[in-house]
């Protein structure tokens, strides 16, 4: 059968998944359960609730909120703007958008690290106006900051995707149905746009709570998150059963997200592409 | 006479450079069911967005109940607007479509609900209240837009080519129950369609507008019996349209013969359009007719038999319920009162349409 | 008026956040002064040095090798797969998409490491090992640009290519492909910014001997800034600016609004 056969051209990206990506999975979960003779033992991962791996954890979860809120409200009046720009303008616009998106990452961070450093020049440039400079870096404050830079189009994205679907006579049927501009927004805008926001917020919140390097190359060493956690139990430790316990505390994150994002019928990066 | 209850005045309007409307004027009766019909582009759904409040005519006036709205916003004006793809909230269940504009006015919570309930049987559609939009047809779905509309009691229905994405059965079926909402809920419809058949069966009055001009405002009956020139001739209904030259008062001269007619005020020996359309067509022996053609083209279409004679050196379109085969000789005959006289057109938009058919 | 001046505002504002880094960086990389503030006059110096520092040349090779080849295999596997999904019924085609979904919302650190704990326990860390695991996370981003344009393709073209006489290679090659192909492109260009872009995988499961740029500027970075790396930046930006006006503006993008 014609079916059956093209099916099997799926098989090479089955068995490269299987032991690739669930394999994998697997051997994290197991180094997770034992200890480093091979017994089993949940300690890897109730270990998350010691006082120095809880903090990195709170102080992550604070972080990731505190970019995830800032993110959404700079993106939603942004979609809002970007989609009233009609034509042929449109996807330029979008274009210039976009495109400090896939700069390297490593490079906005260098960036960041360049303009809020104190012989900066932000510091600079406050310091001829008599304003105080700002001592940000090495604060949690510099590694929001650099956060949001780095995940804004991660937002921004879904979000107009999810508004520019809207089609334009539904708007006008509000209208026609006596709607002034706030009832449109809290009743028909906002409403269909929502899948575009949580896949925003999952975009963002997921990569920001288990970021590292932001933390490591910003945060002077003062700023540790459990993703600096983690890392360091691998690459500084070698105590990798204790990494994959606390990476399984991660996925748990993860998993919530996935569940959130099936239940609204997106997939996956829908946003993106 | 009932009064006037719209009146648009001097409207123009331009897209890109490209002039929309010019200097239209039309006014709108209370109650009366009124057809904006013409080709794609003519201007009739322009008007109709005027009238709604979506768009601003860049000149003249728009007089409602003797008020003058024409900036005012669609949220404000007393009419409701049912649009050509439904636009019905997807995100919303048919309870909460129908029930939109009246949480908005404020309603109570027991008047929507009876509200809901009377709309949905008007429709036909009982027991609707809690189904989503995607599972409905596009017949149910145009009735829930009908619906949500008309539970506001605007004091006019603008619909704008509602049923153009039905199929023919259920088309027919939705004008009749149009024409029957029209006379429960004695409101005003304004109704945009290109189809020239569904403009005779439901309207009061038809506006017959091409290239942004009203070409003739009539009951169906006076725009199909007395087309003024030759593009509603040839918009509405099939004709034949053939150069003549009017002799004097009630005698027409085409192709040779003279017509006995009954139209007057053409002038003497002026050139003139006649429309004669082909159910009026009389094919009789040739002996008896006034002038004698061949039969070139039979084809049965179940109302009557489409026949093309041609006679004269015109290819006379006849439409009768009797067969005549390919070949066969036969006579033409018109009576007086069938014969239609116009002026010929004096800038492209009066012109018939030309189609490669 | 003031709604739309605001706007315009608002939007200026955005777009200063978004460049000014970039933009400075791009100055920098031409300033003959060390610092950070002080123009020192034009200079191509920063360049030379990067171009003439082996270490940072063997990054930049080894980067492009990676997003290359990268790029190219989980494009294969993944256009093939997205044939295979496409012809799969509603169950099989949701139990994929939601596989495929895994790697692409799983923290890229859960994904270096879980990789890293799977090379180690049958090789060594190395070119290979970062190829692999690229090619992973990229074959996802393919699925995803190509399953949409598959599903917007004419059947009945394609049946009808066969009941002229064609052999289903000979009408895939003829009727799906030329519909499918933008999508297997903008797959492929996605898939190689993405590898380019990546940090954390590449951190995990490169070992000792080999660096992307990405893991180089790291290194770079803990010890402190060197101008070469405002030279380098300049560079990239103009790369993904070009890889992005392709991919948008360029021949395989068909407007679909």
């Amino acid at each position: 059968m014609r079916n059956l056969k093209r099916q099997l051209l799926a098989g090479p990206y089955l068995l490269w998944m299987a032991g690739f990506v669930l394999l994998p999975v697997g051997v994290i979960l197991y180094y997770a359960i034992t200890t480093t003779s091979g017994q089993f033992t949940m300690f890897n991962i109730t270990s998350i609730t010691a006082s120095v791996h809880l903090k990195a954890l709170l102080l992550s979860l604070k972080l990731a909120l505190a970019c995830t809120i800032i993110c959404l409200a700079l993106s939603y009046p942004l979609a809002m703007i970007l989609n009233k720009i009609k034509g042929k303008k449109s996807s330029l616009v979008v274009f210039i958008f976009i495109l400090p998106m896939w700069m390297n990452f490593m490079l906005r961070i260098l960036a960041w690290k360049m303009l809020l450093s104190n012989n900066g020049v932000i510091n600079t440039v406050l310091g001829y106006f008599g304003l105080p400079g700002l001592d940000v870096l090495n604060t949690p404050s510099a590694v929001v900051f650099c956060m949001v830079y780095d995940f804004l189009p991660f937002m921004i994205l879904p979000i107009y995707n999810a508004m520019t679907r809207i089609e334009k006579d539904i708007i006008e049927a509000a209208k026609d149905l006596g709607a002034g501009s706030v009832t449109i927004f809290f009743k028909i805008i906002l409403p269909l746009t929502m899948s575009g926001v949580i896949s925003g917020i999952i975009m963002v919140f997921v990569p920001a709570l288990t970021s590292f390097a932001i933390s490591d190359l910003l945060g002077g060493g003062k700023v540790l998150l459990i993703g600096n956690v983690i890392e360091q139990a691998f690459m500084q430790e070698y105590n990798w059963n204790l990494g994959s316990g606390l990476s399984l505390v991660l996925m748990v994150f993860v998993i919530a997200s996935m569940a959130l994002m099936n239940s609204h019928g997106e997939e996956g990066s829908a946003g993106i592409c | 006479m009932s009064k006037r209850l719209i009146d648009l005045q001097h409207i123009t309007k331009s897209y890109d450079g490209q002039v929309v409307l010019d200097d239209l004027n039309l006014y709108i009766r209370e109650n009366e069911f009124l057809t904006l019909l013409g080709p794609s582009g003519c201007g009739k759904t322009t008007t109709l967005r005027i009238i709604g409040g979506f768009e601003t005519p860049d000149a003249g006036n728009v007089i409602f109940d003797g008020r003058e709205i024409t900036s005012l916003p669609p949220n404000e004006r007393q009419v409701n607007t049912v649009f050509q793809k439904y636009a019905l909230f997807p995100h919303m269940s048919i309870a909460e479509n129908i029930a939109f504009g009246l949480k908005i006015k404020k309603k109570s919570k027991s008047y929507i609900e009876d509200k809901i309930k009377y709309a949905l049987k008007l429709v036909n559609l009982d027991g609707f209240e809690k189904r989503s939009v995607d599972s409905l047809s596009g017949g149910q779905q145009q009735r829930i837009a009908i619906a949500r509309a008309i539970v506001n009691e605007p004091k006019v229905l603008l619909l704008d080519e509602p049923l153009g994405a039905l199929d023919l059965k259920l088309r027919q079926d939705m004008q009749y129950e149009l024409i029957r909402l029209k006379e429960e809920l004695g409101i005003t419809f304004i109704y945009v369609t290109h189809d020239q058949e569904e403009a005779l069966t439901m309207s009061d009055t038809i506006v017959v507008m091409n290239q942004g001009y009203i070409q003739q405002i009539g009951t169906p009956e006076d725009i199909y019996n007395e087309p003024t020139n030759a593009f509603v001739a040839d918009f509405i209904g099939e004709s034949n349209i053939i150069d003549g030259m009017m002799i004097e008062d009630r005698l027409v001269e085409i192709l040779g013969v003279r017509f006995p007619c009954v139209d007057e005020g053409f002038g003497r020996n002026r050139p003139v359009d006649v429309v004669i359309r082909p159910e009026d067509v009389e094919l009789v022996a040739p002996e008896q007719g006034v002038m004698e053609g061949d039969v070139t083209s039979l084809i049965f279409k179940g109302v009557h038999w489409e026949i093309d004679v041609v006679a004269n050196g015109y290819e006379w379109m006849v439409q009768t319920t009797q067969m005549h085969p390919v070949g066969s000789h036969v006579g033409i005959r018109v009576a007086p009162f069938n014969i239609q006289i116009m002026n010929k057109p004096e800038s492209s938009d009066e012109r018939a349409v030309e189609t490669d058919a | 008026m003031l709604k739309k001046s605001a706007e315009r505002m608002y939007l200026f504002l955005i777009f200063l956040f978004l460049y000014l880094p970039i933009i400075v960086l791009i100055v920098l990389s031409f300033n003959d002064s060390k610092s950070k503030v002080q123009w020192g006059g034009f200079t191509l110096r920063w360049y030379q040095r990067l171009f003439s520092s082996s270490s940072m040349m063997e990054a930049f090779g080894t980067t492009i090798f990676v997003s290359l080849a990268s790029a190219l295999i989980a494009t294969l596997l993944g256009t093939l797969a997205a044939l295979g999904i496409d012809a799969m019924k509603k169950r099989g085609q949701a139990i994929m998409m939601g596989a495929t979904n895994i790697p692409l919302l799983n923290a890229d650190i859960v994904t270096g490491i879980s990789m890293m704990l799977l090379f180690v326990r049958f090789t060594r860390l190395g070119l290979n090992t970062v190829l692999i695991a690229h090619i992973t996370f990229n074959i996802p981003y393919v699925i995803l640009n190509v399953l949409p344009k598959l599903k917007q393709s004419n059947r009945t073209t394609y049946e009808a290519a066969l009941d002229l006489g064609a052999t289903p290679f000979y009408a895939f090659y003829k009727i799906i492909w030329p519909q499918i192909r933008p999508g297997v492109f903008s797959g492929f260009l996605m898939a190689m910014t993405m590898s380019l872009d990546d940090f954390s995988v590449t951190y995990f499961t490169k070992g000792a001997g080999i660096h992307t740029l990405s893991t180089m500027i790291y290194t770079e970075m803990r010890k402190g800034i060197r101008p070469e790396m405002y030279a380098l930046s300049t560079i990239l930006f103009l790369i993904a600016l070009v890889l992005l006006l392709f991919m948008n503006f360029g021949p395989s993008a068909r407007k679909e609004e």
